[in-house]
């Protein structure tokens, strides 16, 4: 698919901030408030948008045990589908966040997110490992979260400078 | 007996104003809450690498002075990256010198060129320091007035009209701080043939030359016969986001630059050596951080102009730096009145045109280097108080 100038102007400003109203964006890259949002609902149409939703630190939560893991999986391709078959049995549950094909020593890069190790370390041992295409899982636990899709959780970045300057 | 106390504060410097800019910032500075479009500087952090290569540096323990114009890796750099963007050629070795800022490049280009009487012509509005620094150096700064009418472009009957005998410089700021203004290649041909025609030099702050956002900047030493009698002044404050390094730079002719080293090698020894660092990093690997700062300010800017428009204000496109100069004459108020009473009411900072020198009554500029977010709320605010100045009107 072919996206002219406008169109991946538009996609990068939402990226950054997905609630930019289509009348704002239209008067920072120069046209007209429908045609923003006539081109926002046709990339939503056509999946180039893919979903909106909200960065969430929940480690500023009292009490939150939740815990993400990211899994490194070696698996045996299959003659016909590769390794989409497996992919697609892995990502279909719903506690998995992420799944890439990955180059390198291992295949399939799995982010899974839970509300315990437990659970995580359930999930591991009964759905994952038993698959037959997985050949071996390595398992890596989250400890703290620093940056994320391009934005620093810990820091509260302040603006330092002078309000008036020449 | 009464004594009155003797002032040792040499006379030339008693009567110099201080910066017009400095009251609104005192003003400012006491107040919570405030959203301010009256920052003349990025609101990016310099872009981590560079900041990396400093520290690097300063790891490695390179904590001595450079050579009086800089270190020859970063002149030399200069010369290239000058050369590949503006097709303008300058020896690193003897025509480039690496200095405090466009700040301190400024004053070294004055102090070389001018003396007592001498008539340096100064186009406002424009950066609040060059006539002092002229008038610092000895010379006289003969100011001309661009108007909105011509977008704020020199005029070049302007300039003619303003020659005199005594003239030794013109001192051009494009893109220019505060209207944002940009000249095409036509305009300052016209501009050139009159400097040639009267045989003076241009000092050409060009520290906005990163920032033009339709056309890419001309420089005016790229014209035909200009390199010559032309002192260009450049940095990385603007462009680079790295305005605390302090760091510009000089490009003239070997004659002037010996001039300017001399003084440079007095008044300052070199500029700081981690900055220095830095900038290397900077100009060897910083441009693609460049380019997508500029995207950013770009639809800014546009937002900027479109949304002052909207709740009513006339304001021009500018072609670069990072200013909106709108029109407040609608309001009736002076631009030093709009700019208080918008502070006191709605806690928005703009910097009054009229401290930018003539022709900038009647207008304020507004900084977009700040996140869409603040601008979206200065904007809402400034709509809100040209509402109530309406309804008060009536």
């Amino acid at each position: 698919m072919k996206l002219n100038e406008k169109e991946v102007e538009i996609l990068e400003i939402l990226q950054k901030d997905a609630r930019f109203e289509a009348a704002d964006i239209a008067k920072m890259i120069g046209t007209s408030e429908t045609e923003v949002a006539e081109t926002i609902r046709r990339l939503e149409e056509e999946k180039v948008i893919v979903h909106y939703a909200t960065l969430v630190d929940w480690a500023k939560m009292d009490n939150f045990t939740g815990v993400t893991a990211m899994i490194d999986v070696k698996v045996t391709p299959k003659r016909g589908v590769g390794f989409d078959e497996v992919a697609e049995r892995i990502y279909r549950f719903k506690e998995v966040s992420s799944v890439y094909l990955m180059s390198g020593v291992y295949d399939l890069s799995v982010t899974v997110e839970g509300r315990s190790m437990n659970e995580i370390a359930r999930f591991v041992s009964e759905k994952l490992s038993t698959l037959d295409s997985v050949v071996s899982t390595t398992t890596h636990f989250q400890l703290k979260k620093y940056k994320h899709d391009g934005m620093i959780y810990a820091s509260k970045r302040e603006d330092n400078r002078i309000v008036v300057s020449p | 007996m009464t004594l009155t106390k003797k002032s040792y504060v040499a006379q030339s410097v008693e009567k110099m104003r201080p910066s017009g800019i400095r009251k609104f910032f005192d003003l400012a500075a006491t107040m919570e809450g405030v959203v301010s479009l009256g920052v003349g500087e990025p609101d990016f952090v310099t872009t981590w690498s560079v900041r990396e290569a400093a520290i690097n540096s300063l790891e490695r323990g390179f904590t001595s002075y450079t050579a009086n114009a800089g270190l020859l890796e970063l002149r030399t750099e200069i010369a290239c990256y000058m050369s590949e963007r503006f097709g303008v050629k300058y020896s690193p070795k003897e025509e480039v010198i690496v200095t405090v800022g466009a700040s301190q490049a400024l004053d070294i280009a004055m102090r070389a060129i001018i003396d007592p009487g001498d008539e340096i012509i100064v186009v406002e509005p424009c950066f609040v320091s060059y006539a002092p620094l002229v008038e610092l150096a000895g010379g006289s700064a003969v100011t001309i007035g661009t108007t909105g009418k011509t977008g704020f472009k020199l005029q070049p009957e302007q300039l003619e009209a303003a020659i005199t005998s005594k003239t030794k410089a013109v001192l051009l700021c494009y893109p220019n701080n505060p209207t944002g203004t940009q000249l095409d290649r036509e305009d300052l041909e016209s501009i050139a043939e009159i400097v040639k025609k009267h045989d003076l030099l241009v000092i050409a702050d060009e520290i906005y030359a990163e920032l033009a956002y339709d056309q890419p900047h001309t420089s005016i030493a790229s014209l035909d016969g200009m390199r010559e009698r032309t002192i260009l002044i450049n940095g990385f404050s603007k462009g680079f986001a790295m305005t605390g390094w302090r760091l510009g730079f000089t490009c003239a002719p070997e004659d002037i630059s010996r001039a300017m080293l001399k003084i440079h090698q007095y008044a300052m020894m070199c500029a700081s050596t981690p900055a220095q660092y830095a900038a290397i990093e900077a100009l060897q690997h910083g441009m693609a951080d460049v380019e997508s700062m500029k995207k950013d300010y770009r639809q800014r800017r546009n937002y900027m102009v479109q949304s002052f428009k909207e709740i009513g204000l006339d304001c021009h496109l500018p072609g670069g730096a990072f200013y909106v100069f709108p029109s407040i004459q609608s309001t009736g108020l002076t631009s030093e009145q709009f700019a208080e009473k918008l502070l006191l009411e709605e806690k928005v900072a703009v910097v009054p045109g009229s401290v930018f020198g003539e022709g900038g009554e009647g207008y304020i500029r507004c900084s977009y280097a700040s996140s869409m977010n603040q601008l979206q709320e200065a904007i809402k605010r400034i709509g809100r108080f040209l509402d109530k100045q309406k309804r008060s009107a009536m």
